[in-house]
């Protein structure tokens, strides 16, 4: 029993092999060919989540490079600025990052047809998220999963900015710059 | 025992039984699409792609913005005529940055009989339409 415990515990760390996962051929000649995922995943930062990897913190440490552009005219942005969306809900506020979304993706992925750019602008309803739209088209589908809440709930209420929305510098504690220190709160 | 030490072995005991009752149901990697709008109507195997395979080599942007991949599943609509004329897959897929049209089987790689859709992405469980 103890043995099949450990045994359980090490396979939810691990990749399902490609003739294994169920949407593969196993008798495909692509099968001996095509890289598996753990050969890949596993040299990557480690997650409890989706492909059990942090992929903006594989990019940011340089374990990926992965390329920006093909056509060497396309113009790559980066931006830097988190928008905190302070909903009235009983969660703590959203802090969306700019940085680790740029990263990834361009302006116009999001804007203007999913979001607007504008502050206050985009009404975002959590169960349009869990139906695949807004953020769910992404999260829940590529990006870290709808069961990882606070990693966008992740400021708490009493941090947050008077001004709905606003677009607020964090400090490299995570919190606006500005907001009175801990103690004094 | 421990309370916790119970937890665990009655966890595990869970995912044992679940193995054992049937064939677990077509899952793939987290974020493997599959593309059989016209593959098996064709005669070929449907296509397998795995987000996980290339967003270690390209972000998002190159295919969702260069190269003009809407981001619903199914919403883009590739013809193998496209990609050999180099659009879409065809932009790498041309024995340059990546393997060529010709290695039909690498991407053809599904098994047979399974819906176009987004795979192993389900955690949620919510009311999506992926």
């Amino acid at each position: 029993m103890l043995a099949c415990c450990v045994a359980a515990a090490a396979a939810a760390g691990e990749w399902v092999p490609l003739e294994k996962d169920g949407v593969h051929d196993p008798a495909s000649p692509a099968i001996r060919m095509l890289q598996q995922p753990a050969e890949a995943l596993s040299k990557l930062p480690p997650d409890t989540a989706g492909n059990m990897v942090r992929w903006v913190e594989a990019l940011e440490k340089g374990v990926i490079n992965p390329r920006t552009n093909i056509r060497p005219e396309t113009k790559v942005e980066i931006l830097d600025g988190d928008i905190l969306m302070n909903l009235n809900g009983s969660m703590p506020v959203v802090r969306f990052p700019h940085r680790a979304h740029t990263l990834w993706l361009d302006c116009k992925n999001c804007h203007e047809h999913l979001f607007k750019s504008k502050i206050g602008a985009n009404k975002l309803s959590m169960l349009r998220i869990l139906e695949g739209e807004q953020c769910g088209l992404c999260h829940g589908a590529v990006s870290f999963p709808l069961t990882e809440c606070a990693r966008c709930h992740s400021v708490s209420r009493n941090l947050q900015p008077a001004v709905s929305g606003a677009v607020v510098p964090l400090g490299p504690d995570g919190n606006p710059v500005g907001a009175p220190p801990a103690s004094k709160r | 025992m421990t309370k916790a030490g119970f937890t665990i072995k009655a966890g595990a005991g869970l995912v044992v039984l679940a193995l054992c009752l049937g064939a677990p149901p077509a899952a793939g990697e987290y974020g493997d699409v599959v593309i059989n709008k016209r593959a098996e109507q064709e005669g070929m195997r449907p296509v397998v792609f795995p987000h996980w395979f290339h967003r270690i080599r390209f972000r998002c942007k190159v295919c969702h913005h260069e190269l003009g991949f809407k981001m619903r599943a199914g919403a883009n609509d590739v013809l193998m005529t496209d990609i050999i004329d180099g659009k879409f897959c065809g932009m790498c897929h041309n024995d340059d940055v990546a393997w060529g049209i010709d290695r039909c089987d690498l991407c053809h790689s599904g098994k047979p009989g399974l819906p176009s859709g987004i795979y192993g992405s389900h955690s949620t469980s919510g009311p999506g339409r992926w």
